[in-house]
């Protein structure tokens, strides 16, 4: 477990790395754990934890969306009096289901589940450092994510019911706490928990990229990182920039709440009263949040898109296709996505020709998300695809990407979202191109992953079990929503069905229901799966997927400070798979050119004459290959 | 000898090291300038679409900006004793920055009342009354916290922990004080323009 010191002659500054002969007691090693690897099993633990809640709230919705006339009385345990006595949701509460359920999937799962859990566990091991530039910064992230969690659980329970106002929290509900009544204590709680959060993702953040930076062993360059350590980075600096807008925002929220400012209110009757509130404006806080929820998506999508970059490459037993252009369409992304915020506000009376810039400018992202799709497909093309359940998975994200990507194009046009807007056909978008592609990244992590956190393997079987009725499920769930979006159904609507007009789809909504249910169940493959094998999973070798990248040339139950020896020096891209002339059909990153010869390209072949030069002055760079 | 500085560019590179500590504190100076370029974007917005009534900024703020400049001045005067290892001018100059500081405060503080007296308030209807508040009065939680951070180094002098051989944290301390400096006279200027 223990390292010992072996850094003499490195530079100073990395001293921390040095003291991980303590022993370990439960508090230091599962509680208060500086270890990367042991913060990042928490996240995805409490991101679990979270997912659950999340996707049990949109059970309780859809049940009321696709059987109108059920009776929930059964869930009078747990709801308490937001079931009415005739066994019906009370339809203030409907709002605070799906404004929970946004506000968990989309920071609490996707955000902090996500980034949390892959960019903790993978940045150190896959750029060959010993922890993250500041351990103990790293464990404050995680409790102060942890104590946000907590106070947004328990808004859950409290009896004004949680914050209502959709997971946008657009004024004037969110501001005025008489609003209804989830806009009293229940919202004050979120944005309390936000602002917790909001701290928590600034503190990972500057870790992440801090550690990218400064950390990387010898010869990891930056032309030579992984791409999910790319994607890691790209999405820390999004979020350091785009997350205190959001706190900007949600600081102007509480002074018009409780200090008697009116940032967003202006004119405003309530029972026939004119309230003070004059001059203000909530398409502020509209744009103010945009600038942070555009980027936001990005940040729950781009870990994904790393990841399946990572699994599909070493899956497909192919280069990645287009290494340079995956990490410039990132790059292209992650410019873009500032400066399209207001795509989401085409209906707010904004100026037409500023809608048309705006136009323009989403309608650009559509490039680099293409290349991206390309490339995905160009690296599966003719690959020898090895079928792991974490790459089906990451084939499932592209499927996804390409099929809500599509339909972003159609909102992204002005004249059309005016018609699409705020219907299902905006939740089936983001569902598939933000939340399902997003979510199978994170299987696909997991499933790939798994051995490395634990050092033991997750069943394929369950896995392939649990895929494909996540991901007919997905489909069955969120494609019909298209078409209920397209006859002007309204999100965020407790009933429709009831009117005449929308009543011929009752039964697409009660279809959908089901097989929501069904996809909801089928996570519970993966539960039993995921802890099953903690424990019971057969023992996982050192690299069972056959890969290039750094974390597997780490023991398998590494300890803190992530290898016994000598961190492995650096010598090629992380893509070399199934190279002509290769004796194996990979290379991993740790091989110098000069003991391939016999697979080298000319200037390979030149690289490696210096390489031997240098080594001679310096010994123990290279690492003695254990894969085999 | 030349072959030599060729062969050291090839050989697997230890990639660039700024001191990380260094690093996260201008990685945090970034979302500061997000939080407060948020503000100015927001009042941008706001004079388009919501009520604007504009007043006079107290003429106390040009005090208060020159005190801000000054104090950076003796912060910049006080690293370099430290860099010269004298210790005793060090100190003195620390001390003077610390007192510009709080002076800075203090003098933010009388133009609020300065504005109260002008009925330009926090609340109400004013927005360009309530921005100036919230911004002057985020810079001064961040000054505050500056503040805080010089006494720290201050008493780390007493300790003999800032010297020309150990002026990492002087370093960091100094960038964050004139960043906050930097920042205030951007903020006033905009806010000077826009009220
Ligand atoms: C081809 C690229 C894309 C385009 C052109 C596009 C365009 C749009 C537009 C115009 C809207 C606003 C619809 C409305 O409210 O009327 C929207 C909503 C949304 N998009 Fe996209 N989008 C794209 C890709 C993505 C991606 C990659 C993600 C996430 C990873 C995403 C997540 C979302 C979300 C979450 C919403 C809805 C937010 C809400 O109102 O609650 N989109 N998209
Ligand atoms: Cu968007």
């Amino acid at each position: 477990m223990a390292t010992a010191d072996i850094h003499i002659g490195e530079d100073a500054s990395h001293h921390d790395e040095h003291d991980h002969a303590h022993d370990d007691n439960f508090f230091s090693k599962y509680l208060f754990s500086t270890d990367h690897k042991m913060i990042a099993k928490q996240f995805l633990v409490t991101g679990i934890f979270w997912a659950l809640i999340g996707g049990s709230l949109s059970v309780i919705f859809r049940l009321q969306l696709g059987f109108p006339d059920m009776d929930l009385s059964f869930l009078k345990p747990i709801l308490g009096s937001w079931i009415d006595t005739q066994g019906k949701i009370d339809p203030e509460f409907y709002l605070a289901l799906v404004t929970m359920h946004g506000t968990i999937m989309v920071f609490f799962v996707l955000t902090a589940g996500l980034s949390g859990t892959f960019s903790n566990f993978l940045i150190p091991l896959q750029i060959g450092a010993r922890d993250m530039a500041s351990g103990f910064m790293n464990m404050l992230s995680y409790w102060f994510f942890f104590l946000s969690s907590v106070i947004m659980f328990v808004s859950l329970f409290i009896e004004t019911g949680p914050a209502s106002g959709g997971w946008v929290i657009y004024p004037p509900l969110s501001a005025l706490p008489k609003a209804m009544s989830g806009s009293g204590l229940g919202m004050t709680l979120w944005l309390v928990a936000m602002v917790f959060f909001i701290v928590s993702t600034l503190l990972g953040g500057v870790n992440y990229v801090s550690t990218i930076i400064n950390m990387r062993t010898k010869g990891m360059s930056f032309t030579r990182l992984p791409l999910t350590i790319w994607a890691f980075f790209l999405t820390a600096i999004i979020g350091l920039l785009s997350f205190p807008v959001l706190f900007a925002a949600a600081l102007l929220l509480v002074f018009d709440r409780s200090f008697g400012t009116s940032f967003y209110l202006s004119d405003i009757y309530i029972a026939g009263e004119a309230l003070p509130n004059q001059g203000g404006s909530p398409i502020l806080f509209q744009h103010l949040f945009w600038f942070l929820g555009h980027p936001e998506v990005y940040i729950v999508l781009l870990p994904a898109l790393g990841l399946t970059s990572e699994i599909i490459s070493t899956n497909s037993r192919k280069p990645i296709f287009g290494y340079k252009a995956m990490i410039g369409s990132m790059l292209g992304i992650a410019f873009l996505s500032f400066i399209v915020w207001a795509h989401h506000m085409f209906v707010t009376g904004m100026n037409p020709f500023l809608g048309s810039i705006f136009m323009l400018l989403t309608l650009i992202i559509a490039v680099p998300s293409a290349v991206k799709v390309f490339n995905y497909l160009t690296t599966l093309w003719r690959g020898n695809l090895v079928f792991t359940p974490a790459m089906l998975f990451s084939i499932g994200l592209v499927s996804f990407f390409i099929s809500g990507g599509l339909t972003g194009l159609h909102l992204g046009n002005a004249a059309v979202d005016i018609q699409l807007h705020d219907t299902y056909f905006v939740v089936a978008h983001f569902h598939l191109v933000m939340g399902s592609a997003a979510f199978f990244g994170m299987l696909a992590g997991v499933y790939h992953w798994f051995p490395k956190m634990y050092g033991r393997m997750m069943d394929a079987k369950l896995g392939y079990v649990h895929f494909w009725l996540t991901f007919i499920g997905v489909y069955m769930v969120f494609f019909p929503m298209h078409y209920i979006g397209i006859a002007g159904f309204p999100r965020r609507y407790y009933s429709f069905t009831n009117f005449d007009t929308f009543n011929s789809f009752t039964d697409l909504n009660t279809f959908v229901s089901i097989a929501a249910i069904v996809t909801f169940s089928a996570q519970f493959v993966f539960l039993f799966n995921f802890f099953y094998s903690i424990w019971r999973g057969r023992k996982a070798p050192q690299n069972p997927w056959n890969s290039n990248t750094l974390e597997w040339t780490a023991p398998v139950d590494a300890g803190h400070g992530n290898w016994p020896g000598e961190i492995p020096t650096v010598y090629r891209w992380p893509y070399d798979y199934g190279k002509p002339g290769a004796e194996d059909d990979f290379i991993p990153q740790h091989i110098p050119y000069s003991a391939t010869p016999e697979s080298n390209l000319p200037i390979e072949n030149e690289m490696a004459k210096e390489e031997n030069l240098t080594e001679t002055g310096q010994e123990g760079a290279i690492q003695v290959d254990e894969t085999k | 000898m030349e072959a030599k500085a060729q062969m050291i560019q090839e050989q697997p590179k230890r990639p660039m090291s700024v001191d990380p500590r260094k690093f996260n504190l201008w990685l945090f100076m970034a979302t500061v300038v997000m939080l407060f370029g948020a503000y100015l974007s927001a009042i941008l917005v706001a004079k388009a679409e919501a009520g604007w009534a504009e007043y006079q900024l107290p003429d106390s703020l040009w005090f208060t900006s020159g005190i801000i400049v000054l104090s950076s001045i003796f912060l910049q005067l006080a690293y370099r004793s430290a860099k010269k290892d004298n210790l005793s001018t060090l100190k003195i100059y620390m001390s003077i920055t610390m007192g510009l500081g709080l002076l800075f405060l203090a003098g933010q503080y009388y133009a609020w009342t300065e504005l109260v007296a002008m009925k330009v308030y926090f609340s109400g209807d004013n927005l360009a009354g309530s921005f100036f508040y919230v911004i002057s009065g985020l810079h001064g939680v961040h000054l505050i916290g500056g503040i805080v951070y010089l006494i720290i180094v201050f008493v780390n002098t007493f300790q003999a922990k800032v010297h020309s051989k150990n002026l990492n944290r002087m370093e960091m301390c100094a960038t964050y004080w004139h960043f906050l400096g930097g920042l205030w006279l951007i903020l006033f200027i905009f806010l000077f323009v826009n009220i």
